[in-house]
């Protein structure tokens, strides 16, 4: 995506744009890898969680803390970014 | 106490709650009605969100689909809960910057064409009414064995609570009766489930139990060996492998997931907060009130499913336990006895293969109801779970209905036929909506039109994920996206989609002629892609966006910003 990196909005952008893809990567390695693409390898090389094979245990349960992780990382992660490329919207409105 | 004692003192009561909190919180202005007033807590909004969200569908049906899928089932927990993660980053922060109270009013800024708006309007219209159909049916269901009446009388009451408070109160009533409905949705779906966990793996926490030992023989084995063993022993595979192959079974989870970040009735409930921070605050609150039940869900479904097995197979009249007779009598367990033997035979494919025959059937929509009378639970535990279902019905049709009556009142009325409206007939034009909307959708609950509104849930999320979802994110993150690119996108991607679900669904399309084996629950994620890549050819070939769109997309991508 091509975008202006001279300003501080565009700067702002950028690594709000650097903050979503590295999330999202997580995102689609928790679920769609650990969970489905991975899952028959996992569940036979990877230590079982409690008596669940790794795999299964990632589709039923593993993804869905991951993902409650992943936003509370994102709300931390973005209020850096509002203090430091000062778009902070303070407490009113 | 009897049993419906207990039913009716439990739902009256949490009814008048709910009236009570929508009658002291109604709507006075457009802006109450629409978005609460935009001053709801990150927190009060994360539980009405969570509320809104799980349907009676999820509520009822979730857990005995995993019971019965086993690990196909997590395209549901996975599809449903990562969609979220896709709303927060992608979407809603910036929406609630743009500030406007409704996706097409979005849609329709943003591509500068009241063509685009009249586009989304349609699409958030037909997703909200197939969705609400549902709902009422799901009403009508509980009420009419509750109180032995007939589902039509059933689905009127429901309808006419819904209107009491979302009609009247918008969104401002809605919000706080969500917040209700969350508390006695989570009690109600967790307290069964930490009892069964007790009771067969001696554990407290139901997700531990999950993944620890079975506890009800001699030596103790872990419980998923157990329930593996159960279904390989009935003929069923085993529960931790799934039979849906790995590529459908990718699509119609991602499918669910932009699906659910496209839906509108989740998207315009973080308009009801402050600013951007406190919509990603709220976003994490949803996030976390939803994992308490879907955490919980695949916990219930296998307890469910083990129990359920041990109590009915194999046994003889005189062993079935007594709430098996309560359930055959409202036909949602039936029992053949097809070779005469007098005993119970619960059988999967690979056994009815092998000649034998399978004497139970039951609705996959038992398990959670059946649940606490399997493992002899105390009555008020039942009636809360009762209460809880009706909640979760109510909660989700007051939400949708709230997008109904402002896609009417606002998008339609206000900014495309009427524009001089005031804000007091903009009001009455969606009290007006909303009951027409919800006519609409009880006459659909009482005369489902058969199997129709099963498959119309495949409709909802396919249509959002290749319509709302590609055309809000390009919106945001690209500024070379004109008119021209979004409407021709949301065209093709809605034609695409809707054309193989109804080629597949109506018209005896069969599964060898799936595209590259994707099942029409899966082929919304296709259709997003047919979005993207229309919407991508039709811009570069039209002129680019006027500057004040640019400026737009500029204020909506910085948080602090005002101008």
């Amino acid at each position: 995506m091509m975008e202006e990196t001279n300003t501080a909005r565009g700067r702002y952008w950028q690594a709000n744009l650097r903050c979503v893809s590295v999330l999202l990567s997580i995102w689609f390695f928790v679920s769609y890898g650990c969970g489905i693409l991975l899952r028959d390898w996992l569940d036979a090389n990877f230590p079982k969680i409690g008596t669940a094979p790794f795999g299964f245990w990632m589709a039923q349960q593993g993804a869905i803390i991951s993902f409650v992780l992943i936003l509370i990382a994102y709300a931390f992660w973005m209020k850096k970014l509002d203090t430091q490329f000062e778009v902070d919207e303070g407490e009113g409105r | 106490m009897s049993q419906d004692t207990w039913n009716f003192l439990f739902i009256g009561l949490s009814f008048a709650l709910y009236i009570g909190i929508a009658f002291k919180s109604r709507a006075a202005s457009t802006k109450e009605y629409y978005i609460a007033g935009g001053g709801v807590s990150p927190f009060a909004n994360g539980m009405a969100t969570a509320a809104d969200w799980m349907s009676a569908a999820t509520f009822i049906s979730m857990a005995g689909v995993l019971a019965v899928d086993g690990y196909d089932g997590s395209r549901y927990l996975m599809g449903w809960t990562g969609g979220f993660v896709l709303l927060t980053v992608l979407m809603v922060p910036f929406l609630r910057k743009f500030g406007k109270a409704t996706v097409p009013d979005f849609i329709g800024d943003r591509y500068y064409s009241k063509a685009a708006r009249l586009v989304a309007v349609i699409c958030a219209i037909f997703i909200c009414l197939t969705y609400i159909m549902g709902q009422m049916r799901g009403v009508g269901v509980v009420f009419s064995q509750l109180f032995n009446i007939g589902i039509p009388l059933g689905v009127l009451i429901g309808s006419s609570i819904v209107f009491l408070y979302a009609g009247l109160g918008g969104m401002k009533g809605i919000t706080y009766t969500q917040v209700a409905q969350y508390c006695v949705m989570a009690f109600s779906y967790t307290i069964p489930a930490i009892f069964i966990a007790i009771a067969m793996t001696n554990n407290v926490i139901p997700q531990l139990g999950f993944i620890g030992e079975y506890t009800n023989s001699e030596p103790a084995v872990p419980f998923l060996v157990k329930l593996n063993q159960i279904n390989a022993d009935l003929g069923f595979s085993y529960y931790t492998s799934g039979s849906l192959s790995t590529i459908d079974m990718f699509c119609i989870t991602a499918a669910l997931m932009c699906g659910t970040a496209g839906l509108p009735h989740v998207i315009v409930r973080f308009f009801t907060v402050k600013n951007v921070k406190a919509v990603r605050t709220s976003a994490c609150w949803t996030l976390s009130f939803i994992a308490v039940i879907y955490l919980t869900a695949p916990t219930i479904g296998a307890f469910a499913r083990v129990n359920l097995i041990e109590s009915l197979d194999g046994k003889n009249k005189e062993e079935l336990p007594s709430w098996f007779a309560q359930f055959e009598e409202t036909k949602q367990m039936v029992w053949e006895d097809k070779n005469g033997d007098g005993m119970v035979q619960y059988r999967g494919p690979e056994k009815i293969k092998a000649g034998e025959e399978n004497e139970l059937t039951f609705g996959k929509d038992i398990m959670v109801m059946a649940n606490p009378h399997m493992a002899g639970l105390p009555q008020w535990v039942i009636a809360l779970l009762m209460a809880g279902c009706i909640a979760a019905a109510l909660s989700t049709a007051a939400g949708l209905l709230l997008v109904l009556s402002t896609s009417i009142s606002h998008d339609l009325m206000k900014k495309v036929i009427k524009p001089e409206l005031s804000d007091k007939e903009e009001i009455r034009w969606a009290r007006g909506a909303s009951l027409g909307a919800l006519l609409v959708a009880a006459y659909f609950g009482i005369n489902p039109p058969s199997a129709f509104v099963a498959k119309t849930v495949a409709f909802a999320f396919g249509l959002a994920a290749s319509s709302f979802f590609p055309t809000l994110v390009m919106g945001i993150f690209s500024r070379r996206m004109n008119k021209e690119g979004a409407i021709a996108g949301m065209v093709a991607g809605i034609t695409f989609t809707l054309g193989y679900i109804i080629y597949f669904q109506f018209m005896g399309g069969t599964k060898d002629q799936y595209l590259f084996g994707i099942s029409p629950e899966g082929i919304g994620f296709l259709g997003m892609f047919v979005n993207f890549i229309v919407a991508a050819v039709v811009a570069s070939l039209t002129p680019k966006p006027p500057e004040e769109i640019r400026e737009l997309i500029e204020r909506v991508r910085t948080p602090g910003t005002n101008s």
